[in-house]
């Protein structure tokens, strides 16, 4: 008997252009205990379906046909006050982001509790914070009678992710929708939240919908998974089955797509099905173009030298310095990059990766070391010129391209920006020079009349890297530079910056805390954790050969599609 | 806690420092005092030797150095006009002032709170808009014209209500002054007040109805929804709360501004209190009271701020003043 059934669910949001149909014609079921993977990427019309079973689609949304029933009751035509009953007491919901889901001004107590009040029809308080302990204990929260206590600040993301479940489920739902419930978690927290769903689904026959981006995700924990499609259900089936032998084509298209963690390949396979790059594009020869002359190919062997590298922050603040409170984000870090390389920088949020990188680009002052850029002493060094032409041949390429374009610029004028600002052009060629360079990054130059809001995200990035090549640099500092992106679009991304860097002969160093990506992209890598680096390898050797504890920790938590059968055999 | 209260106080002598030097600064070109205290028949000698006992012939640096050394001990110095300390005058003319933007705010905050949260929560009723449109018009009329025009209507017109002073006040405590201990002290203090709120009190539903739709888009509002919670308890608790962290924090410093230009309102109603005093003091160039009175405004700012910051961390749990953090 199916514990959730969904006929030809249409949800529609009307708008001032149009109806869009988020979610078309949608049919599947659930049993109890099972876990079902809806598997897509943005604007497919995943989170919808979540959000249209109990009806918290937010305005104009509406379900306008088809049929949803939970436990053979159709709750699909149920009233808004019908529908409250079921919420929280038969249907818990899980949300991505477990910082913003808890009520920042209520202590967990007083969340749990109102939860099951109302849901469980508990008023005793005794009772009901005994039950709250209880649930606490039960995802796993250390020391639960103390910390049922406190505020949700008081919680580290994985923890607040824990208390954001044991509230799920204190209502003793028969279905918990989890809606992206481990993307904005570190991978070996990911990895725990991912087991406890598994367990409490199982433990409780507990029917799990789990609405995710991420392959790895699902080949590590569903039963069975729906891939959507533009607000279609394209194919479903059981995980093991559809990850090994898609038979839609978009499937196939996005799983060859996903980064291997396994082995190197030399290109992404791209989805087609989604965003095809502009036809027709000017192909500049790097050789002769003003693009090319830039770079001196000087042989020398390390590009990059950092020695030693200290930065701390203050956390608390204190009129006596023996009070103050810092957080050490580097620690000695050495390091050196070589003239043409990739280097990984991987780490989980908070070791310090991204410091780095700001320190190297000289948005972030080191407290002591030396950052030597061919030769040039970045830090403190008394002679400002040579630091600015040093600066100048290294570029940063931001992680979230919806922020870091000026928006009431046009794209012609961002990149011309850096051109103009250091005279590198004369003036009247500087538009030639910017069309050419969106041809290159397949955009096209009719793009330059645009504003950056008119983009996807995927083509802002495109931007973001022609603005970065806009001063020439020998350095491309990558800041995770696909974490916002789509499957599809990251391989586009990801080739993109392969091609720039075999013509141009860049050097880069790449952050990310991606552990597939950086085996795609880098030749050496660094891991890091608190502000240390732990290990730098070769890639290949890293990755079949990991020789820090922290290291084969990590490589083991990460989900990947060579794992579901693992998961099969312990089912 | 005491770190936090250390670092205000700090603040509070820098603040007073700047405002007194500000002070002293301007009485230079407020006029002579001596032109206004004088009798008409007094001679040039007689007007000079009334200069030296007030201390007016002396060098700018020693009447500052005697300034700031009274002022530490309390004494802002004697009111030209009254004959009395400044700060006696000012402390007289305080319960009127503050009673009045009291019951301002208590207008202010009784109607902002709910009308924002209901245009927040129905944005599309004709009620919202209505609202909405008529906070505009609110804030654009100027306080005095609003005040003449309840003293046309209901005092003149209809006769209703009372078109100046404070009425009947009742004097409790030995000290305060209370208008709201009697029917005829409260009826007089009706309009002023109203008068007081009408620029403030289009301000703060617009406020509440920004933050409130703000907070209602968020993700916890969203899980609390999910978590099945009825409609009331997201708006009033979950939402409402989160609503007032900005409210307080703009509506604290407004209503700090609030008391120290009740200046127009008091004019127009003939209140006896400070603003009324500020303007009659300016009026005869009453330079120590006009000096004290700024002071006084200035204290009064910095002690309302901290007052707001307090309730901000009583609210807010990440912020820990106990700590300093």
């Amino acid at each position: 008997m199916a514990l959730l059934t969904i006929k030809n669910l249409c949800i529609e949001f009307p708008g001032r252009h149009g109806t869009e149909r988020a979610v078309d014609e949608v049919s599947f079921d659930l049993s109890p205990g099972e876990i079902l993977g809806l598997v897509g990427e943005s604007g497919a019309g995943k989170s919808t379906i979540g959000n249209g079973i109990v009806q918290l689609l937010s305005a104009p949304g509406r379900v306008s046909s088809g049929e949803i029933f939970l436990n053979n009751t159709k709750i699909s035509t149920f009233s808004s006050k019908e529908i409250i009953k079921i919420r929280g007491s038969r249907v818990g919901f899980i949300f991505q982001d477990p910082m913003t889901s808890l009520n920042p001004l209520f202590t967990v107590e007083n969340q749990l509790i109102e939860t099951i009040n109302k849901n469980l029809g508990i008023e005793d308080s005794k009772e009901a914070s005994r039950i709250a302990v209880d649930l606490l204990d039960q995802v796993g929260i250390p020391e639960p009678e103390i910390r049922i206590k406190q505020f949700p600040h008081q919680f580290s993301g994985g923890m607040r992710q824990r208390v954001v479940i044991a509230i799920a489920l204190a209502g003793d739902p028969e279905l918990l929708i989890a809606d992206e419930p481990t993307t904005a978690l570190d991978v070996s927290v990911q990895d725990q939240i991912l087991s406890l769903i598994r367990k409490l689904c199982r433990e409780r026959q507990v029917g799990c919908l789990l609405v995710t981006h991420d392959m790895g995700v699902i080949a590590s924990v569903t039963d069975r998974v729906a891939v959507m499609y533009r607000g279609k259900m394209v194919e479903i089936g059981k995980t093991a089955e559809l990850l090994t032998s898609p038979k839609h084509e978009y499937t196939k298209s996005l799983i060859s797509a996903v980064p291997r963690s396994s082995k190197k390949i030399e290109r992404f396979p791209l989805v087609e099905y989604i965003e095809t790059t502009a036809k027709g594009l000017k192909h500049i020869d790097v050789k002769t173009h003003w693009l090319g002359q830039g770079t001196r190919h000087e042989n020398i062997q390390d590009l990059l030298e950092i020695k030693d590298l200290n930065l701390s922050f203050v956390t608390r603040d204190a009129f006596l310095k023996k009070n103050r409170k810092y957080l050490q984000a580097t620690r000695d870090v050495n390091l050196t990059v070589k003239q043409g390389e990739t280097f990984g920088l991987v780490g989980e949020s908070g070791s310090g990766k991204s410091t780095i990188a700001r320190m190297v680009a000289g948005l972030q002052k080191p407290d002591s070391g030396s950052i030597k850029f061919d030769g040039v002493e970045l830090v403190d060094n008394p002679d400002p010129v040579a630091v600015k032409q040093a600066r100048l041949q290294m570029q940063m390429v931001f992680q979230n391209p919806y922020s870091s374009l000026n928006s009431r610029m046009k794209v012609d004028d961002i990149i011309a920006e850096p051109i103009r600002f250091h005279r590198l052009a004369p003036p009247q060629e500087i538009r030639t020079i910017v069309g050419d360079l969106l041809d290159h990054v397949g955009l096209g130059r009719a793009a330059g009349l645009k504003y950056p809001h008119e983009f996807s995200g995927g083509q802002r990035q495109r931007i973001s890297i022609a603005r970065a090549l806009a001063s020439r640099p020998r350095l491309l500092i990558c800041d995770e530079p696909t974490s916002a992106l789509d499957v599809s679009v990251q391989a586009q991304i990801l080739n993109l910056l392969k091609d720039l860097q075999d013509e141009l002969g860049l050097t880069m160093l790449f952050i990310s805390h991606d552990l597939p990506v950086i085996r795609q992209m880098c030749d050496r890598v660094a891991i890091m954790r608190h502000g240390r680096i732990l290990e730098t390898a070769e890639s290949e050797d890293f990755f079949e050969h990991p020789q820090n504890e922290y290291s084969i920790e990590l490589l083991g938590l990460m989900p990947r599609f060579d794992k579901i059968y693992e998961v099969e055999a312990t089912v | 806690m005491a770190q936090f209260l250390l670092k205000r106080l700090l603040q509070v002598i820098l603040v007073m420092f700047v405002i007194s030097a500000f002070c002293f600064g301007i009485q230079d070109s407020l006029g002579d005092p001596t032109r206004e205290l004088a009798a008409m028949s007094m001679s040039d000698e007689e007007r000079e030797n009334l200069k030296d006992t007030l201390g007016l012939n002396d060098p700018l640096l020693v009447q500052y150095g005697r300034f700031v050394g009274r002022a530490v001990q309390g004494d802002l110095g004697t009111s030209y006009f009254f004959k009395e300390p400044a700060l006696t005058v000012i402390l007289k003319k305080l319960p009127a002032t503050l009673e009045l933007a009291f019951a301002a705010s208590i207008i202010i905050i009784t109607i902002s709170i709910p009308l924002g949260v209901f245009c927040a929560i129905r944005p599309r009723h004709w009620f919202a808009k209505f609202t909405m449109a008529v906070s505009v018009i609110g804030i654009s009329i100027p306080v005095f014209l609003t005040a003449l025009a309840l003293i046309f209507i209901f005092s003149i017109t209809l006769g209703w209500m009372p078109s100046f002073g404070r009425g009947e006040i009742v004097e409790v405590w030995g000290y305060w002054s209370t208008n709201f201990a009697s029917w005829d002290g409260i009826v007089h203090i009706i309009m002023p007040a109203i008068a007081l709120s009408s620029i403030m009190l289009p301000l703060f539903i617009r406020l509440v109805r920004a933050e409130m739709l703000e907070v209602l888009s968020s993700e916890y509002v969203k899980f609390a929804r999910a978590k099945g919670m009825d409609s009331l308890t997201v708006y009033f608790k979950h939402a409402l709360k989160n609503t007032m962290l900005p409210v307080i924090t703009v509506g604290g410093v407004q209503i700090g501004i609030m008391v120290a230009y009740t200046i127009l309102t008091e004019s127009v109603f003939q209140w006896p209190g400070m603003g009324f005093m500020f303007l009659e003091a300016v009026n005869r160039s009453d330079i120590p009271l006009i000096t004290a009175y700024i002071m006084f405004v200035g204290f009064l700012f910095v002690i309302v701020n901290t007052l707001v910051d307090l309730l901000y961390g009583l609210i807010n749990p990440m912020v820990d003043l106990v700590s300093g953090k």
